[in-house]
Order: C-alpha cells, then sequence, then structure tokens
C-alpha cells in the first residue's frame, strides 16, 4: 500500500469513540505501512505553533500523518493553525482531524469541506435499534451469520456499553464458528442482563413482583445505585398521575400540558387501565419513603427500594 | 437608646448578657445562643458584639456600636453561610483569626451565625480554639436549638436561650423601627409567628402576602390525587422562581465583580483557563446558594401551611390558645368541621416529616408530593 491511497486530508465526525477509534486504527496502520511518521495532536493541551512545525518538511524527507483529535474541544490558537495549514497545503503532509460534535471549529470543518476533505461519520449509537444494527454490521463485516434472537441476547446482555458490545462482538466472532444463535450467546454472557432503572420501574408499574425485585437485583449487583432507581420509580408514577388527571384529549395536545413526550402518555395511557387514583397515592408514598430511607433514614437502601416495589405491585393489584 | 432596642421579649437574656458586660468575673469566652428562627439569634449575637465593644457598655449610639451592629466592626468577625454548609477551610481560617489580639476595641469577637450548618470536620477544627481560647477572644455560636449543636461544642460553651417573642412585641417593634401601620404589623406578626424577619417582610412585601396566602388556601382545595401532585408541583415551583428571582441580580453582580478583580474582559466571548475554573468555582457556589434558598422558601411556606391545621386543630379541641389565622377564620372553620382531631394531627404530621425529608436530600417535589396526599380533604369546601 502506498501513500497516494490516503486522502491527504480526512474528517472524523461523530460522537462514537468505538467508531473513531477504529477508523483511527486502520488509518494509522496504513499509514506507518506507507512508512510515514505518525504525529498525534490534543487539541486539550494544543502548544500554539506546535502544529505548524510538525507540517514543515523534514530533513530527512518523507511524508507525516499527523492526527488532530477533539477538533470540538480546540482552542482559537489551534483553530488557526489548522487554518492556516489549509490554506496553504504542504506536501507530504496528510492531516486527519476528529470532530464529535457541536459548534465550535467550525471553521476548519468548512475549510476541510471546501477541500473535499474525506468524511467519516461515526454517528452515536443510542437506542437499541442502533445497537441491533451494529452488532448485524460487526457480524457482516466478519463475514458471519448471528440470528435476529442472538442479537437482541447480545444487546440485553451487554448494550450498555457500545465499545463492551464491540468487544463482545469480537470475541463471538474468534470463538464460534458458524451462526451465532442465541443459545450461543448465553453460553458466553447468559444470566447477565441490562437492568436500568426504567426497566425496574416499568416491571413494577405493569405489577410484575418477581420480575421487577429480579431486575432490582440486577441493576444493584451491576453497580446502579438504589438512589437513581428510585428516582425513576417517583418520575413514573408522578408521569401516571398527571396523565390520569388530565382528563381526555389527544396524546399530542396533553403531552405539552403535562410536560411528557407524546409516546409517555400513550404508555401511561395503557398502563392507567390498571391503577385506581387511590393505588398511585399509595405507591407515590411509598417511593417518598423510599427515598428517604435511601438517603440515610434506613438502615438497608436495598431492602427499602425492594419494600417499595412490593407497594407499588399491591396497590396496582388492589386497584 | 441602647443596642439592647431591637431585641425584643427577651429581658431575661438582655439582663444576663449586659451583667457579663458589666462584669468581667460574669464574663465567658465562648457563648451559644439558641432559640427558634426570627427570634433574633444573630442579633442578639451581634448587640453583645456591640456592648463589649462600645466603652459605655452598649450606648447604641457612638461609633463601636454602629459598626459591631453592622457586622463592620474590625474586631466583630460574622460568619454566615448561604450555602448548605460550613466548610472545614473556613473554620480553620476562622480558628487563626481567634488567636490574634484585638485591633482597636476591647474584645475579639467572633459570630457564628449558623453553628448548625458546621459540617463535623468543620466542627471539629473549631473545638481547640474554643478549649484553650485566647485571651480577649469571644465566640458568639448561633444555632436553633442545643440539639443541633455537636455535643463537645455544647460543652465548651455557655448557653443563652432566647424565647419566641410575644406577637404584641413583635408588632410593636415593627411599627416603632420600621413604621409599619398598627393593623398590618400585627397582621404579620401573628401571621409569621413571631419571627421578626419575616413579619417585617409580610408586612412590606404584598408579593409575600399574596404567596402566604396561596399556600394556606390549598389546605382547603386538595380532593384528590391529581389535584395533590399539581398542588405541590406549585409549591415547588413557586420556590424555584422566586429562588431565580432573588438570585438572578446578584449572581450577576458576583461574576461581574469577579471579572473585574481578574482583570478579564466581561466582554470576551471565552475566557482563558485559569479565570474559567474560577467562574466554574464561583457558579458551584451560586447553585448551592440556590439549592439552599430553595429549601428554605419550601420550608417556609410549610410552616405557613402547618399553621392553618394548628388553627383548625385549636378550634377542633376547643382551645382558647390565639389563632395564627384569624384573617382566614372561615378556612379555619371549615377544615375543624371537616376533620376529627385525629385527622388533623396527622396532616401536621405529613408536614413536618416532609420537612424532615427534604432536610435528608429527598427532592422537593417528592417529599411535596407525598405529602399533599396525605393531605386530601374530602371535598372542596369552595372557600
Amino acid at each position: 500500500m502506498t501513500a497516494a491511497e490516503l486522502s491527504p486530508l480526512t474528517l472524523i465526525s461523530g460522537p462514537e469513540e468505538v467508531l473513531v477509534e477504529r477508523e483511527l486504527t486502520s488509518l494509522v496502520g496504513r499509514a506507518r505501512d506507507a512508512a510515514m511518521e505518525v504525529v498525534r495532536i490534543d487539541a486539550a493541551g494544543y502548544e500554539p505553533g506546535s502544529l505548524l512545525m510538525h507540517a514543515s518538511p523534514s530533513l530527512f524527507g518523507g511524508a507525516t500523518f499527523i492526527i488532530v483529535r477533539g477538533l470540538h474541544e480546540a482552542s482559537d490558537e489551534l483553530q488557526d493553525d489548522l487554518l492556516s495549514l489549509l490554506a496553504a497545503p504542504a506536501e507530504d503532509v496528510f492531516l486527519l482531524v476528529t470532530h464529535a460534535s457541536g459548534q465550535r471549529g467550525k471553521r476548519v470543518l468548512d475549510a476541510l469541506k471546501k477541500q473535499r476533505a474525506r468524511v467519516v461519520t461515526c454517528p452515536a449509537i443510542k437506542n437499541d435499534r442502533d445497537k441491533s444494527d451494529f452488532v448485524q454490521q460487526e457480524f457482516s463485516r466478519a463475514r458471519r451469520r448471528i440470528s435476529s434472537d442472538g442479537v437482541r441476547a447480545l444487546v440485553e446482555a451487554v448494550g450498555r456499553d457500545v465499545s463492551e458490545l464491540a468487544a463482545a462482538c469480537a470475541q463471538l466472532i474468534a470463538d464460534t464458528e458458524g451462526l451465532v444463535t442465541e443459545a450461543v450467546v448465553d453460553t458466553y454472557h447468559g444470566g447477565k442482563v441490562d437492568a436500568t432503572g426504567f426497566r425496574v420501574a416499568d416491571a413494577a408499574i405493569a405489577g410484575n413482583t418477581p420480575e421487577a425485585l429480579r431486575l432490582l437485583r440486577h441493576a444493584i449487583a451491576s453497580g446502579l445505585d438504589p438512589v437513581p432507581i428510585v428516582a425513576v420509580l417517583a418520575s413514573q408514577l408522578r408521569g401516571l398521575i398527571k396523565v390520569g388527571s388530565a382528563g381526555r384529549g389527544s396524546p399530542e395536545q396533553l403531552a405539552s400540558s403535562v410536560g411528557m413526550a407524546p409516546w409517555q402518555v400513550k404508555r401511561a395511557r395503557a398502563a392507567l387501565s390498571h391503577w385506581s387514583s387511590e393505588g398511585l397515592a399509595t405507591a407515590l408514598q411509598a417511593v417518598a419513603a423510599a427515598d428517604f430511607a435511601v438517603k440515610g433514614g434506613g438502615r438497608d437502601p436495598v431492602y427499602a427500594v425492594e419494600r417499595a416495589i412490593l407497594t407499588i405491585t399491591g396497590a396496582r393489584s388492589s386497584a | 437608646m441602647s443596642v439592647w432596642d431591637d431585641l425584643v421579649g427577651q429581658e431575661p437574656t438582655i439582663e444576663t448578657l449586659s451583667r457579663a458586660v458589666r462584669d468581667e468575673a460574669s464574663m465567658t469566652h465562648a457563648w451559644l445562643f439558641t432559640g427558634p428562627p426570627g427570634s433574633g439569634r444573630s442579633n442578639a449575637a451581634r448587640a453583645f458584639a456591640a456592648a463589649l465593644q462600645c466603652a459605655e457598655g452598649g450606648c447604641g449610639q457612638c461609633r463601636e456600636c454602629r459598626t459591631a451592629l453592622d457586622g463592620t466592626h474590625a474586631d466583630v468577625k460574622v460568619v454566615a453561610t448561604e450555602g448548605l454548609s460550613i466548610k472545614v477551610e473556613d473554620t480553620r481560617a476562622l480558628v487563626q483569626e481567634a488567636g490574634l489580639r484585638p485591633s482597636v476595641g476591647a474584645w475579639r469577637v467572633i459570630i457564628v451565625e449558623d453553628v448548625d450548618r458546621l459540617t463535623e470536620r468543620a466542627a471539629d477544627a473549631l473545638l481547640k480554639a474554643l478549649e484553650e481560647p485566647t485571651p480577649r477572644t469571644v465566640w458568639l455560636l448561633c444555632a436553633p436549638s442545643l440539639e443541633d449543636v455537636i455535643i463537645t461544642i455544647r460543652s465548651r460553651s455557655r448557653h443563652v436561650r432566647l424565647r419566641t417573642p410575644p406577637v404584641a412585641a413583635v408588632a410593636e417593634l415593627l411599627q416603632r423601627r420600621d413604621g409599619i401601620d398598627g393593623p398590618m404589623a400585627l397582621y404579620a406578626a401573628r401571621a409569621a409567628q413571631s419571627h421578626i424577619g419575616l413579619a417585617r417582610r409580610l408586612a412590606r412585601d404584598d408579593k409575600a402576602r399574596n404567596r402566604r396566602h396561596d399556600t394556606i388556601s390549598l389546605a382547603t382545595r386538595i380532593t384528590g390525587v391529581g389535584e395533590a401532585v399539581l398542588a405541590a408541583d406549585n409549591l415547588n415551583k413557586i420556590a424555584e422562581e422566586e429562588s431565580v428571582a432573588a438570585s438572578a441580580e446578584r449572581d450577576a453582580a458576583d461574576k461581574a465583580r469577579l471579572l473585574e478583580t481578574l482583570g478579564a474582559d466581561p466582554g470576551a466571548r471565552t475566557q482563558p483557563p485559569h479565570i474559567r475554573s474560577q467562574l466554574a468555582a464561583l457558579e458551584r457556589d451560586q447553585k448551592a446558594r440556590a439549592k439552599r434558598h430553595i429549601r428554605d422558601v419550601i420550608d417556609r411556606s410549610l410552616i405557613d401551611l402547618a399553621s392553618i391545621y394548628r388553627d383548625a386543630l385549636v378550634l377542633r379541641i376547643g382551645s382558647d390558645v390565639e389563632l395564627v389565622n384569624p384573617d382566614a377564620i372561615d378556612k379555619v372553620r371549615g377544615l375543624a368541621t371537616l376533620s376529627s382531631a385525629e385527622q388533623l394531627l396527622g396532616h401536621l404530621d405529613a408536614i413536618s416529616e416532609a420537612r424532615e425529608r427534604i432536610n435528608a436530600n429527598v427532592p422537593p417535589l417528592l417529599a411535596l408530593e407525598a405529602m399533599a396526599l396525605q393531605l386530601r380533604v374530602p371535598r372542596n369546601l369552595g372557600i
């Protein structure tokens, strides 16, 4: 591979660290293969002028590959240096800039785009669908197949952190053969559940006591603090009460008056059919008591949350 | 005229303190002032400081008296916090200052207005200075009650207890000092339950009066679960708005002053890093201040709310104690006929439980909701 195959200007834009890192590694590898000198510059600790120093021709000849990380937090000096470098491109200098998000460094972005830099986008992987797509891509890149059950199980088990998900994919690809199914994923990640306060609250409000307690235990075991769990319980119950007392009207109309998103209103309405207002009152009071208990009012925070969950599910079934 | 004039209804305390000023033998190096909020703890401490500095034992007119009362006297240091707590760094500086001889006056006086807000470590840092006092240094510590102060400080200081001043005395003070007319002064003193600062505010600020009225009206309006949650939301919002209104101007002024002392350009879009870090520290402090302010405002409205249940209970059990809210007598009567004494006591318990929870860092909104749900009345009285 020769230096000519690398684009002289590259912009990696997007906040997803895993993807940025992966692109960087492959580009740096290619630059090293082409015997280029690789220089890394971190925007946070930039000293004015050092960019131009690295870009100036070396006595020993040879090309330089300069990586500027974090244009989104670049100081004005760095931006100015980048602009002057872009205005007078030096020969044998390959520039790569990463930019997560935001308005900062917009002048440099515009200049890069104007000079037809190669742009690699690394969009944030947020919801479960993004994560599933990511897993599918990982497997198809390695020319492997994974069943949709397998994808779901994998995302559920290690989906909280994208880099963890990527590592899990790499492990499965390296260690297994053939189609990856749910059973295969279970062999590696069985019994691990990515429990959040929201899932605990959903189970509790749906009246599913065993599931809610199981998720709570998972959440605590994987390092979640009881305090945010109680906060989520409170906000979900509050939402139910608000929607319940707001009367009729389309979810869109209600959404603004109760300060929730339309889909939240719809879900709250569906849940409300199993709740009486008296039950909601009992539930919310139990949550307030639990909040006091987890903040030092009681001896055992986990017990306090468990008790609140039992009260909540009890208040629902009695309705 | 004397420095004790504005300390109403506290004759025994004034007697003790002025004897200490006159007679060195009755003097001691650390005093602990306790009393309900608004009874004038910090005013008593300042008056005592002035009396100690004054050549005539508190004439109230000389330069020493006036500067000590203002808190600008060179040998009177007033420590008050607007955050949630007093940090250990601050007390260490205080201890150092306590080691100095007085510069112009007879005594070096250090007034700590909220000893109850000392963190545990901060309180520990004070102990040494309290135990082995520097000659001519006096500590005046203020706290709502003895229980709020750690036992090791309690045992190292002499205790002065202020009582809740009578309503008439507070009203008389408002008339004499602030020129508020009779009926208004009486209403304010009563509604503020003898809290002097609050009474003055109620008498002068019609917004504060309206807010109090709105809060009290909640008692007869919460009928259902939805109303309860809305009412809690309202209480919380009112507190937040008041906090924003009270602090926005001050926050901006503080920031401008900081930028000026640092020699930074206030118009710059981004500040250099070392100034940014100072600004961030300032903003942190301001946030802590706002948080405390919100809690204080909520606490105050909960006391207002409790007063109406208290009045209803007074009517219900036929006691002839004076009412706090004679101006809202129809609401009080309505509540008294609608609920039993047990229910009214339950309501009062719910309110104090909410106060306790907010104190323990439960989000105010959640604590208020749980309380409001407890306060539901069977039907709307339409009052």
